[in-house]
């Protein structure tokens, strides 16, 4: 029997691993996303050649973060995975159940302000979290 | 499901994280799984059963039997 004390396992070692590549990715996604964001109005004006590369670098970088996310989920456990699907799967389910009546409200002028896409992923990414730790409680 | 993971690895003085690091899963798992909060998978029920050196029935008992 390993000495759980001294070093860490096979397992927690690649999932440290994981986790770090999965950090890295989603660090690098945001930047991206802020440079898109904020290049036209603040480094490069009009230039339209610049936000295509900014735009392109952002979608390449973000499916690296999605196939990042897929690898660290399979490096997970069967419970841990349970658990983050099962918070996906809420949040997805969420975010089309409200989704599309918030921008429908929108348009039958029941809201006065914008319906914005943020507006849905900040709810998905609170349902998110609020399912993960309603499930880790579940579990514990 | 019941099983007998606790009585198992108090038996041999191990922790829970020693066992989650010999079944490559985290304490957590083992903690849900002793609680009968969470049912293991056949792979990693047998991975029990190869660790303790019992059959897979002599660790994991069905609930409904």
């Amino acid at each position: 029997m390993k000495n759980s004390e001294i070093s860490p396992s096979p397992y927690r070692s690649r999932v440290q691993k994981s986790t770090f590549k999965l950090a890295y990715w989603t660090g690098t996604w945001v930047l991206t996303t802020a440079l898109l964001a904020f290049g036209p109005a603040f480094i490069w004006g009009e230039a339209q050649i610049f936000t295509l590369s900014a735009l392109a670098l952002n979608i390449i970088v973000g499916i690296g973060m999605v196939v990042s996310n897929r690898n660290h989920l399979k490096t997970l456990d069967e419970m841990e995975q349970k658990i983050i699907l099962e918070s996906l799967a809420i949040a997805l389910g969420v975010g089309l159940i409200l989704g599309i009546p918030y921008e429908l409200m929108e348009a039958t002028n029941l809201i006065t302000f914008e319906a914005r896409i943020g507006h849905l992923i900040i709810l998905m990414s609170l349902t998110v979290m609020v399912s993960l730790f309603w499930n880790l409680r579940r579990y514990r | 499901m019941k099983n007998r993971l606790k009585v198992l690895r108090a038996e041999r003085d191990w922790t829970q994280a020693q066992l989650a690091d010999e079944l490559e899963v985290s304490r957590q798992t083992i903690n849900a799984i002793e609680k009968g909060k969470f049912d293991p998978s056949l792979p990693l029920a047998f991975r029990a059963s190869r660790l303790f050196k019992l059959p897979i029935e002599e660790i994991f008992i069905d609930g409904e039997c």
